[in-house]
């Protein structure tokens, strides 16, 4: 095979493994718009919020340190152990619970029955306070996160497929994390769906998602739904602020990756679980193969502006995404 | 009994439709430009007008045209930054290349041509809605950044990637670059706002504000009772954009003197102008001068607040100052939808009784 083809698959490969964390971020979009129509801008800054959360609990620094070294003029940095990280995991999971809670509490109460674009507002607050805090509480320098994930090229397959190509080729370079994300991608998605066609509190959901006052006629408590999604979302950040983390380390730009789910989920439509996946993908490939073959030409760093440009030219065509559904409008 | 609209009789169309109809709001305007004219200049600094007065003034443009768009039609956009860009790196490629045309009127020109590009970032309005389209000028924001930083003609090739405003004088006194006296500077911006404010308020009032109003409130039934949401839409864009790229180009010209694109016109500026527009309040001129007043303010203020008061370190200050600007967005949200601008009107309402309420 000739090698310029072989590079194109690897850059696909490698492209596809991006997408596979865009998806992840996106997910956390897709469940909160389902089941509460909110647009949640907010979602990788919580991401940021819960990879930064962990790496404070694991290395035992002290919340709030630089604050309270500023105000009383003490010098506390770390309590001195270090967590261990399933016990940091855990504890993690109840601080975005907490923050669940409170978000309910404080903000989506108040805003009931207003308009989406207002919602969307609020969430970039949300996403600026949350930001704030995380700095406050942490700290803002750049954190490496370590949880025991694999890392480095796989020299596995980069054996294996070595032997594909002529005398210039290496075989395919994919790194190990991208694959362990790709497999707790796929865990993620096949346990959210079994969770929300099996179990009561899914149906529970999906009951919301389909219609606000009926879902409360039956006698199923909004409030005690939001918590949940906001929480399940947390989750998924946490998942994906791991994946991030371990990859480029926990640091502001995180936040960004946020905005790159926003073209993902236009893709796939903004209620569709499986159109985060596939539209997570698309962008993935699409922008890595943009710079490969055109980027390179036009001077480069394509990446930051092609997911928008592609979702902005898709939504002239179809405007509810791939797997949306199509939206009906009524005076 | 200080703020009346009755008792207040016109005999001419020529009255009734002029632009303050209301006696208190009318001599308010004139002592405000009075003040803002001729008695600010004498006493600014540099301080004054690099902290805060310039980019108070600047800011208003760029809130007034964002809430054109947002606040009167609707759009939602987060290409603020993007097309400040084009205005100033317009403004930029016009003063280089015609050195001996009047600055001012480059400014002008720096706002026809960002108005063009809204228009064609503007087109896909028709089609879709609501943050759809807030995620599509994000497309405008990121490709319009890194067109100016990898395009070399637009920098003039310049070995930085940096743009800075060569010395214009206007009557001969200097506006741009590094001569420019405080209240020169200070001056060229208010005549600016003082002239686009008042054709905003104008245009919003006027039979075309009414049609972007309509589209706003409910589009489809806008259509239905004739309103053409192609020429809304687009013309929202326009102005709005040209509006915007006055901004930009008077940031980069007359604040700033050199910016690098990124960081003077990235998305943290649209969400900044996007933060103005809420908590001065949608659909409104005044609520885009306060909350443009407001977010240039907190900054300065906490500053010295916690760092030259409490001496606490810069760092901290900036993030504390994050979370204070998101928790009050979320606060204005929930608390007044419609912004300090409400807050004024319920404050007009009160003055109308005061001191003799029911």
């Amino acid at each position: 095979m000739p090698d310029q083809f072989l590079f194109a698959v690897e850059v696909m490969i490698n492209g596809l493994m991006a997408g596979v964390l865009y998806a992840l971020v996106a997910l956390g979009f897709v469940l909160i718009f389902k089941a509460s129509g909110i647009f949640n801008y907010a979602q990788g800054v919580l991401a940021l919020f819960a990879a930064l959360t962990l790496v404070g609990l694991q290395n035992g620094q002290i919340p709030f340190a630089h604050l309270i070294n500023a105000a009383f003029g003490t010098k506390v940095h770390y309590f001195g152990w270090t967590m261990p990280t399933f016990l940091a995991i855990a504890l993690t999971i109840v601080v975005m619970v907490l923050l669940a809670i409170a978000i309910e509490r404080f903000i989506l109460k108040h805003l009931v029955n207003q308009e989406p674009i207002i919602l969307f507002m609020a969430t970039i607050g949300l996403a600026y306070f949350l930001e704030g805090l995380g700095d406050v509480m942490w700290g803002a320098d750049v954190k490496t996160l370590d949880v025991g994930l694999p890392q480095g090229a796989s020299e596995w397959i980069e054996d294996r497929s070595a032997v594909l190509g002529g005398d210039g080729f290496y075989g395919f370079f994919i790194d190990k994390l991208d694959i362990v994300a790709a497999l707790v991608a796929a865990v993620l998605v096949i346990s959210l769906t079994l969770f929300s066609q099996y179990s009561k509190q899914g149906r529970a959901l999906r009951a919301v998602a389909d219609d606000h006052q009926a879902a409360l006629s039956v006698g199923i408590s909004l409030r005690f739904i939001w918590v949940l999604v906001w929480s399940i979302a947390g989750i998924v950040a946490l998942v994906a602020g791991i994946m991030w983390g371990a990859k480029s380390g926990v640091q502001f730009s995180l936040s960004l990756i946020a905005l790159k789910a926003l073209p993902v989920l236009m893709l796939g439509g903004f209620t569709s679980i499986p159109g985060a996946i596939v539209g997570g993908l698309i962008i993935g490939v699409g922008e890595k193969l943009f710079e490969f073959t055109i980027g390179q030409m036009i001077g480069g760093a394509t990446e930051n502006w092609f997911a928008y440009v592609l979702a902005l030219v898709f939504l002239v065509f179809r405007p509810q995404g791939l797997f949306g559904e199509k939206i009906i409008e009524r005076v | 009994m200080f703020y009346r609209e009755a008792g207040d009789f016109k005999t001419s169309y020529r009255e009734d439709s002029q632009t303050f109809p209301i006696k208190f709001d009318r001599y308010r305007y004139y002592a405000v430009l009075l003040v803002a004219l001729a008695v600010v200049p004498f006493f600014i600094d540099s301080y004054w007008a690099n902290a805060l007065l310039v980019p108070f003034l600047i800011y208003a443009i760029a809130a007034i045209g964002l809430n054109i768009l947002t606040g009167y039609c609707g759009q939602v956009s987060l290409g603020t930054g993007g097309f400040m860009a084009v205005g100033a790196y317009a403004c930029y490629k016009l003063m280089t290349a015609f050195p001996d045309v009047n600055i001012l009127l480059h400014i002008i020109a720096a706002g026809g041509i960002t108005a063009a590009v809204g228009v064609l970032f503007g087109l896909p309005s028709l089609r879709i809605k609501g943050f759809y389209l807030a995620v599509a000028t994000l497309a405008a924001q990121f490709f319009l950044i890194w067109l100016f930083n990898k395009v070399p003609w637009f920098y003039n090739y310049s070995a930085s990637g940096q743009i800075s405003a060569p010395e214009r004088t206007v009557f001969g006194i200097a506006v741009t670059g590094p001569h420019t006296e405080a209240w020169a500077k200070y001056l060229v911006c208010l005549l600016f706002v003082a002239v686009l404010a008042w054709v905003a308020r104008n245009l919003t009032r006027g039979s075309i504000g009414r049609s972007w109003m309509a589209i706003r409130d409910m589009d489809i039934a806008a259509e239905i009772i004739g309103v053409n949401p192609l020429k809304a839409k687009l013309t929202a864009f326009a102005v709005s954009s040209f509006y915007i790229g006055i901004a930009g180009a008077l940031f980069f010209a007359v604040y700033l003197g050199a910016v690098e694109v990124g960081e003077a016109f990235g998305i943290q500026k649209s969400f900044l102008i996007l933060f103005m527009i809420i908590i001065g309040g949608l659909g409104s001129i005044f609520g885009s001068f306060a909350g443009a007043a407001f977010l240039v303010l907190l900054p300065v203020l906490l500053k010295n607040v916690l760092v030259g008061t409490l001496g606490w370190p810069t760092d901290l200050a900036a993030h504390i100052e994050l979370m204070i600007v998101g928790a009050l967005i979320i606060v204005f949200l929930i608390a007044e939808p419609h912004g300090l601008a409400q807050l004024w009107r319920i404050a007009k309402e009160k003055l109308r009784l005061w001191p003799f309420p029911h």
